[in-house]
């Protein structure tokens, strides 16, 4: 089994009309044994700026705790928050430092930026992003999450559809997938 | 392969474990204590390789009685668990240490809690942990008859069907069991059960 593989997940983040949305599982497991069904995969940075980290959880869990450190600091020099286009830059730089004993992470990016144009991107484990329009996706059910989200994906919903949209995406996913499942949690902002 | 667990209750936590200390195929002794009580309200069980558990162990102990002493306060549950995360993070790419551990305490503000800390430093709050082989038996039977707010009698009532269903189930079952209990009184051993005894080694 693949490292990624190791604790299961599944995330998504989706863009509306001047909001965006981003889900996650929320198992948290050894390979075939399930620890938790509440572990929390999607952290707050700032009020319009969510990260979510799939992958392996203690690299997730360090990798939170370095990112919250550089936006605190971040915070007190510039005295303002980060844009979430600089975040995910920072994120980018953060993980490609370990190129070679990287973080066994894929993380998920959703901002608010400027004028509350909604950005969301992903990158894979040594920081190569992947900027999109629509909806991005990560974890051990990202298969099924592409499949899904292209189906059921409209642009410019607004947060109640947007809402419903990415919670059936997500649910049908994981169902497919056995390490990752066991309800979601949503945030749309 | 050694057999931690614990579970949360009313007002106490509880965490069980295994006492054989095993090398291939030879039981060393079958009275090893492997919860180590960290501070007057703590406890950590520990398994994996008895080395690294017996160091580790004691690495955290000491450096949590050290924070005790510079500042004056003791560390709650959640601090030392993010702080015994953060030693197994550090050496995770260094050196790192094969333990699992499972952390309990009580908190005046806060109550009883139990953290789970894999080897690989991933950590997390729960209400039932187990690890080792006997987990696939533990933590089924806490599933089937776990509830919130179990009094201690329950509890351990529960505890007994876990290490009877270890017991009767495990090919390479241990055993012996050391059961402690940490509440608004303290941490402390509960009881053991024992189906070998060791014969108690002479004090030098």
């Amino acid at each position: 089994m693949s490292i990624f593989e190791y604790n299961g997940s599944a995330l998504v983040a989706m863009v509306g009309k001047n909001c965006f949305a981003i889900a996650s599982d929320r198992r948290l497991g050894v390979q075939l044994q399930t620890v938790a069904t509440d572990f929390q995969r999607i952290f707050k940075i700032h009020d319009k700026l969510f990260v979510g980290l799939a992958g392996l959880a203690t690299d997730a869990q360090t990798l939170y705790q370095r990112l919250v450190f550089r936006h605190k600091l971040y915070q007190l020099r510039e005295e303002r928050d980060m844009k979430p286009e600089t975040f995910a830059s920072l994120v980018s730089a953060i993980l490609y430092e370990k190129r070679f004993g990287p973080y066994f992470c894929q993380p998920v990016i959703a901002g608010l930026g400027d004028e509350d144009k909604p950005f969301i991107c992903t990158m894979d484990s040594i920081g190569a992003k992947e900027l999109a329009k629509d909806f991005v996706v990560a974890g051990t059910a990202s298969e099924s999450l592409y499949g899904a989200c292209e189906s059921m994906f409209k642009p410019d919903m607004e947060p109640e559809e947007l809402f419903e949209t990415i919670s059936q995406a997500l649910l049908s996913s994981v169902d497919r997938d056995c390490l990752s499942g066991w309800g979601g949690h949503v945030y749309v902002v | 392969m050694e057999s931690v667990f614990g579970l949360v209750g009313a007002d106490f936590a509880l965490v069980v474990a295994d006492s054989s200390a095993v090398h291939s195929i030879l039981v060393h002794k079958s009275n090893e204590d492997k919860i180590m009580v960290l501070d007057s309200h703590k406890l950590l069980g520990a398994s994996g390789e008895s080395g690294d558990r017996a160091q580790f162990t004691e690495y955290i102990q000491k450096n949590v009685a050290l924070y005790q002493f510079r500042n004056g306060i003791p560390l709650t549950t959640a601090a030392a668990a993010n702080f015994t995360r953060g030693e197994l993070a550090t050496a995770l790419r260094k050196n790192p240490y094969s333990v699992n551990i499972l952390m309990a305490g009580y908190d005046k503000e806060t109550g009883p809690s139990l953290y789970y800390i894999d080897y690989i430093a991933s950590l997390h709050k729960v209400e039932k942990g187990a690890f080792g082989y006997g987990s696939y038996f533990s933590l089924a039977m806490m599933d089937r008859h776990y509830r919130k707010d179990m009094t201690v009698e329950e509890a351990v009532e529960l505890v007994d069907k876990c290490i009877i269903e270890i017991r009767s189930r495990l090919v390479v079952a241990p055993p012996n069991f050391v059961i402690k209990i940490v509440d608004k009184d303290g941490a402390r051993e509960y009881a053991w059960r024992e189906s070998i005894k060791d014969t108690s080694v002479p004090t030098a």
